[in-house]
């Protein structure tokens, strides 16, 4: 796998996104109370506003979202659906935690543009 | 084909009411109208007549559209009479001398109060307690220099009404009853015994069972005194006479048309006088032998009428006068034969001295049928009762057990049968309230608008909330108080667990009362609660995962992703190099600037990064946060006040600031906004917040539960000529309640519109302590203050807070660029 490193785990806050850039994308990532890390696209596809990463984080069921800070949209993160409008979803960025630092592959840019 | 004329004669709550029902049967057009009203006003509420010394205006208490008033339809002839009516020749002649002919004529001329011929009862200070005219001249005279103490002759409905205004005016009151006990004919001797010691403990010295002899009055012919029979004399400044009304009738005597014995206008179940094409409805008719002195049997009336004329087939058999009402904030019920006594009947009777509450129920003693009964300090069943004795539905095998209170009985599940009335100011039922939750009326609000149900006098509205969840339940909809899918709480209930456990995280409450993760619903909510009860800074801890956007940035997010930023300017008082800082910062960073309606002023377009530096130099200015971001107060808006003004009478600015350093930053369930007048002329417009306060020559007057916004709402007056200091302690006993009970996201007009006991309650949980939380609420209030922080300078002394405010983690340099343009030369999203 391809990846980048993007920032120290230690620095993530708990339940709440950061934004980063990679390859010329803006991602959200995500460090979940229980210490997953998860990251979408920092894109809100609703209104084109980069903003996801500013959401809050929560559960609906089973699945992991956030909400949109523009118009509250939940999308969740293992997937990238959003729940609120099936039609709607974002892409959704593999991430890894290696040596406390967090990493995002790249590769998945080239396959999606 | 010409329209055809109806003269309505009288534009009371029941003439305007005719008016109302024959504009809408009258789908041919065979109609014109031409209504004559003796007031120099179109009709207004006169039930909720009181309420215009809480505050309410004119406006508000008008019940004819506007529409009606400019229409084409109907002629309104304001401050006129009808002095004749030629009933062969079909002409009606006015004292302006006008004739006009008409093809129908209703008389609604409604009655007037009975004014005792006691000697002295027209001496300066003797009032009626009728009209608005008659409501203005009470509070002109009432609040003049050196009046002290009121007297009302009459312990009835309307006499008790008055008491309680005269009390709301500040002075001591006298009630004067001829009779043993209050209301002898609805609530029959226990229960007006019962009445009669809620009205004492109320403050009201009510004097029972005694005859006026003469009113004393001093030398400039004013009244000074009322001397009984006895020779007790009683001082007073002013008198208001409420013992009874007489019907108006004497058109009807100078023209012939056949009155009773005791006055009224004889009409049959048709409702038509003895004159041709003369009609008669509300408080003038003598129906059946009986007049009505209650507007719901007018209204019915008023339908028939309507209904008859516009070719429907109706009749008029008499009304139930069953009533439920509240009265200085007792509730008190009488149906049925509720006053019967004697060998043919049988009572069953609950008395409770100690929380004053008396129910006794009537039944027939050879068929032990519910034929009535009386209900005071405790009103409950009585939809169900009153159904019973009018025969609605079957009467249950433990009608006994409905003597006792709410409070002890066992929860009933017999149903309110259909044809049960459930709000007698509109005359719904619960049938009607069934069709509207079934036809997708979901909430209480919905069925309120849909039915016109606890829209007029409010009092229905437990019951009514009760009957709508029950049926939401029956049909399967759920209906549940969980906060979320999280927590299966209500924010009250959450509000508690958190103070009684003093738990201080999100985990610790996560843990203990929820599941899942949280989401934007009980996430902020938990994150409220904990800063209204800890005061810590909002993003410490794990507390920062649960902010929303606005609350984690500390500044409000627009459409394009940036910010804007408010800083406080209390009172709207700001100095001229404040406003220089203000405009330097704004042309530095290309802000688009705005003053808002709460006095201050809002930069916006700024971006993520930039927030720590613009909120620097704000606080270098001497300026702090505003809070325009969190659920807390925002604003205090004033006028000028005394400073400047030239009829200011206290100084607004200085209480606003003082209010405004006390509660900022104050996290409640959801944004607050107050107001200082320093006059009555209200520039500040206090009484559309949710705290106003409002100058008198003595003090402030205090208003809560005020809105503007999708909803509007006036506020409702809580005190009056409070000092200093009791203003202080009232609003911090008031917000703290609301903060600690209301909703989430519910403003403290809705809350106050559905806290159980309303107005009265807050009064007496803040004045009364009757739940006896006023020193743990006002507690709560001096450790927020204590220990309040402006959170943008706790942000900017903390290098790990600041690191938030950078857009991409992994690229400190780069930001995203919004698209602008400019319009009217300041930059504005694209």
């Amino acid at each position: 796998m391809s990846s980048i490193d993007i920032t120290p785990f230690d620095l993530l806050p708990v339940d709440r996104g950061v934004a980063a850039k990679v390859g010329g994308h803006d991602v959200a990532i995500f460090r979940l109370a229980d210490g997953e890390v998860l990251a979408i696209d920092h894109v809100d596809p609703f209104t084109g506003v980069p903003v996801l990463a500013r959401g809050l984080v929560g559960s609906c069921g089973d699945r992991v979202v956030v909400v949109s800070p523009l118009h509250k949209q939940r999308f969740d993160l293992r997937t990238g659906a959003c729940i609120d409008d099936p039609s709607i979803s974002v892409r959704v960025w593999p991430t890894a935690v290696i040596d406390g630092v967090v990493k995002v592959d790249t590769e998945s840019v080239a396959g999606a543009a | 084909m010409s329209r055809q004329r109806i003269i309505v004669v009288g534009n009371g709550m029941v003439g305007q009411r005719f008016v109302d029902r024959l504009i809408a049967a009258d789908t041919a057009l065979q109609y014109d109208l031409v209504v004559v009203g003796e007031e120099s006003r179109p009709a207004y509420d006169r039930v909720a007549l009181s309420s215009w010394f809480d505050g309410r205006s004119e406006a508000d208490l008008c019940l004819v559209h506007d529409a009606h008033l400019a229409g084409d339809r109907v002629e309104y002839r304001f401050g006129r009479l009808v002095s004749e009516i030629d009933a062969d020749a079909h002409v009606a002649t006015l004292d302006d001398g006008t004739t006009l002919s008409y093809d129908h004529l209703v008389l609604a001329t409604g009655s007037y109060p009975f004014v005792p011929p006691v000697p002295g009862h027209e001496l300066a200070g003797c009032f009626v307690y009728r009209t608005l005219d008659d409501l203005a001249e009470i509070k002109a005279w009432a609040t003049a220099e050196g009046r002290t103490t009121g007297l009302v002759i009459g312990g009835g409905l309307l006499g008790l009404e008055a008491a309680n205004a005269v009390r709301a005016l500040g002075l001591g009151v006298h009630v004067v009853e001829m009779a043993p006990y209050p209301m002898p004919q609805q609530l029959g001797e226990g229960g007006g015994r019962m009445l009669a010691r809620w009205v004492d403990s109320l403050g009201v010295d009510l004097h029972c069972g005694v005859a006026p002899k003469q009113f004393v009055a001093d030398q400039g012919g004013r009244v000074v005194g009322l001397e009984m029979s006895d020779g007790t004399v009683y001082d007073t400044d002013m008198v208001i006479f409420s013992a009874g009304v007489r019907p108006r009738d004497e058109l009807a005597r100078v023209s012939g048309i056949e009155v009773g014995e005791r006055g009224g206008v004889v009409v049959g179940d048709d409702l038509m006088s003895s004159a041709p094409d003369v009609s008669a409805i509300g408080e003038i008719a003598l129906h059946d032998g009986k007049i009505y002195g209650l507007v719901a049997p007018g209204y019915e009336m008023a339908g028939v009428l309507a209904d008859r004329l516009t070719g429907a087939e109706a009749t008029y058999e008499g009304s139930d006068t069953s009533t439920k009402l509240k009265l200085l904030g007792v509730d008190v019920a009488s149906f049925g034969a509720s006053a019967l006594d004697g060998d043919d009947v049988d009572e069953i009777v609950y008395h409770d001295p100690i929380n004053r509450i008396f129910r006794r129920l009537v039944v027939d003693e050879a068929t032990g049928r519910l034929l009535g009964g009386a209900l005071v300090g405790d009103t409950s069943g009585y939809e169900l009762l009153t159904a019973l004795t009018l025969g609605l539905a079957d009467q249950p095998s433990d009608l006994p057990a409905y003597v006792l209170p709410a409070s002890v009985r066992p929860p009933d599940d017999v149903a309110l049968p259909d044809g049960a009335v459930l709000c007698s100011c509109n005359a719904v039922t619960a049938g009607s309230v069934r069709e509207a939750v079934a036809g997708g009326c979901h909430t209480l609000g919905d069925v309120k608008q849909s039915t016109c149900a606890g829209t007029s006098c409010g009092g229905c509205v437990p019951a009514l909330a009760t009957l709508v969840k029950v049926e939401l339940q029956r049909a399967g909809v759920a209906v549940s108080d969980a906060l979320c899918e999280h927590f299966d709480h209500t924010r009250q209930e959450l509000f508690d667990l958190v103070r009684f456990h003093r738990y201080r995280t999100w985990a610790e409450v996560l843990t203990a009362h929820g599941t899942g993760r949280g989401c934007e619903v009980c996430r902020p909510t938990i994150a409220s609660i904990l800063a209204s009860l800890s005061n810590g800074y909002v993003l410490d801890g794990d507390q920062a995962g649960l902010q929303d956007t606005n609350d984690h940035h500390l500044a409000n997010m627009q459409r394009n992703g940036t910010y804007s930023v408010v800083p406080r300017i209390p009172g709207g008082e700001v100095l001229p190099d404040q406003l220089i800082a203000l405009g330097q910062i704004a042309k530095d960073y290309d802000l688009y600037t705005k003053v808002t309606g709460g006095q201050r002023i809002d930069l916006f377009g700024a971006q993520l990064h930039d927030l720590p530096a613009i909120w620097r130099r704000v606080l270098d200015a001497g300026m702090e946060s505003g809070h325009a971001y969190g659920k807390a107060l925002r604003t205090v808006k004033s006028c000028v006040g005394e400073t400047w003004c030239r009829y200011g009478v206290q100084d607004a600015v200085g209480m606003a600031i003082r209010l405004e350093h006390r509660y900022r930053g104050l996290r409640s369930p959801h944004k607050t906004k107050m107001g200082v007048s320093g006059c009555t002329r209200e520039c500040a417009e206090a009484q559309s917040k949710d705290v106003g306060v409002i100058a008198t020559e003595t003090g402030w007057n205090l208003f809560v539960g005020g809105n503007g916004g999708r909803s509007p709402r006036h506020a409702d007056l809580l005190a009056t000529d409070l000092s200093d200091a009791e203003l202080i302690s009232a609003v911090d006993r008031f917000l703290m309640f609301y903060i600690r009970t209301a909703d989430r996201l519910q403003r403290t007009s809705s809350w106050l519109e559905e806290l159980e006991g309303g107005l009265e309650h807050v009064r007496r949980v803040v004045f009364d302590d009757v739940l006896g939380i006023a020193d743990e609420l006002v507690a709560d209030i001096e450790r927020h203050v204590d220990t309040y922080e402006c959170e943008w300078k706790a942000t900017l002394d903390d290098p790990e807070r600041l690191s938030h405010f950078v857009e991409f983690v992994n690229a400190p340099d780069e930001n995203s660029t919004p698209v602008w343009i400019t319009e009217r030369g300041q930059r504005v999203p694209a």
